[in-house]
């Protein structure tokens, strides 16, 4: 009798085209960590590209016009930004619930205290690992495990609410049981544990990055045992692997469905990978207002709800489900944008997909760490 | 279900917060990662639910506001709340 439904517009089975839910706001791609496996693209985009804080600011204010609620200040590391606590009052103002997704290092003076002031709602907090060596040996930054610990006490001394973000991947598959504790010691509300997604510098570092099928059960099951052992305590998101999978996960909840992103320099995309994808024309912020991108740009409408769909696709009684899933998957594995994403087990990729997985999962461990000078 | 005290005063936790949502209308939930688009009755219990008032207490002023017995809508009341509470949206 009483509702309240999640707001995903993929579970409704509508196929109009809704507002977006929420804003993924790269706000630079400037970072004192270089994770191997960073969602970033290969070309990062330089400081002096930057959208100024007005231009944010405006961006914000037509985002909460469009419908978005929730804003995920992101990057890079966000922090590098100067003007962050103005973004953050300025989000508290026109309604728009405010997410920084961190690296929890090097931190100014009263920083966080500055951004519990403007009105901040709540911290995800990366961790790389539980432990220093391997947290540190990912990040490739020494002591910033410990720095994360700090920021991670820092947040919970100010009330604030934390999310711990456990990227998993080979090295740090294994250590899952222990980062659980440790979220739960830190007094995480929440934990995600996301599987590394092989995009940009994933993809670059697939062979050192991908876990072996037993890893990867192995992981599940833990995930669904501490659900039911921290109910009520801890709440544990889990992103699952494409390689692995029978069928693909609504990429985004669907190509320009619920969420959109805007990069540094202002480039409004469905996903953030989407800058792989060839022959097409990027909207920026700078010259259009985000309604006109959400609803009119060529590069919204090109994966939309299921028309564009490959005739192998048409009839998948799954459509209205995974949306055709991940393009840039689709893209990186068969070179083509529009085919079927690989990680369905009707894709002639699928068995390629399989075998990629097997066959790196074994492979080397040498990182090729993120960096702007390539 | 049953293990949620009357004496409990449930609250929304730092983080979780209640939105009128213009462009859509209505009121929404918004949490970590987490948008709940609620119905009225939803809105009138989370609305109540300050840290202070007691669980008792909300349960008699939602029966007044909707003229109905507490006794028959009590268990709709703690089920909701408890199920958000699992989700992390509510603390009892």
């Amino acid at each position: 009798m009483i509702s309240a439904k999640s707001g995903d517009p993929s579970e409704s089975g509508k196929s109009d085209v809704e507002p977006p839910l929420g804003l993924l706001a790269e706000l630079t791609h400037r970072c004192p960590l270089r994770c191997p496996y960073c969602s970033n693209p290969l070309e990062l985009e330089k400081r002096d590209t930057e959208l100024s804080t007005d231009e944010w600011r405006r961006v914000l204010s037509e985002a909460a016009g469009l419908g978005v609620l929730q804003v995920h200040l992101s990057g890079g590391e966000p922090t590098r930004r100067p003007d962050l606590a103005n973004l953050v009052e300025h989000c508290r103002g026109v309604g728009l619930y405010s997410n920084l997704i961190t690296a929890g290092v090097a931190f100014a003076a009263g920083l966080l205290e500055r951004l519990a002031e403007a009105g901040l709602d709540h911290v995800q907090l990366s961790v790389q690992a539980p432990e220093p060596a391997l947290n540190d040996l990912v990040t490739g930054r020494p002591g910033s495990l410990g720095e994360k610990l700090s920021t991670a006490q820092a947040v919970r001394d100010l009330d604030l609410p934390l999310t711990i973000n456990f990227v998993v991947h080979r090295l740090t598959i294994e250590r899952l049981p222990r980062m659980i504790e440790l979220a739960v010691d830190l007094g995480a509300r929440r934990l995600e544990v996301a599987h590394a997604q092989y995009h940009g510098w994933a993809l670059e570092n697939r062979q050192a990055l991908i876990p072996t099928r037993d890893q990867v059960m192995a992981a599940v099951d833990i995930v669904d045992r501490a659900r039911e052992s921290y109910r009520g305590r801890l709440v544990i998101d889990s992103v699952v692997p494409d390689y692995y999978a029978r069928y693909p996960k609504p990429c985004m909840g669907g190509w320009a469905r619920n969420s959109l992103n805007i990069t540094p320099s202002g480039r409004a995309l469905p996903c953030h990978a989407a800058e792989t994808i060839p022959g097409v024309e990027f909207p920026s912020v700078r010259s259009e207002d985000l309604k006109s991108i959400w609803y009119g740009s060529p590069l919204f409408q090109m994966y939309r709800g299921v028309d564009w769909l490959p005739d192998r696709c048409r009839g998948c009684d799954r459509r209205e489900i995974d949306w055709g899933g991940c393009r840039c998957q689709a893209l990186a594995i068969t070179g083509n944008a529009g085919e079927t994403d690989p990680a369905c087990e009707k894709s002639p990729w699928h068995d390629e997909l399989l075998s990629i997985a097997q066959r790196e999962s074994t492979a080397s461990t040498e990182f090729l760490y993120r960096s702007f000078s390539r | 279900m049953s293990e949620i005290s009357s004496s409990c005063a449930p609250k929304l936790p730092r983080g979780v917060r209640l939105q009128d949502d213009k462009v859509r209308g209505g009121w929404c939930l918004l949490g970590p990662e987490r948008v709940f688009q609620l119905d009225d009755v939803a809105v009138e219990i989370l609305s109540r639910c300050d840290g202070v008032r007691t669980l008792e207490a909300i349960e008699a002023d939602l029966a007044e506001t909707f003229d109905v017995n507490v006794a028959d809508m009590s268990d709709d009341v703690r089920e909701f709340l408890v199920g958000m509470a699992e989700k992390g949206m509510v603390q009892l």
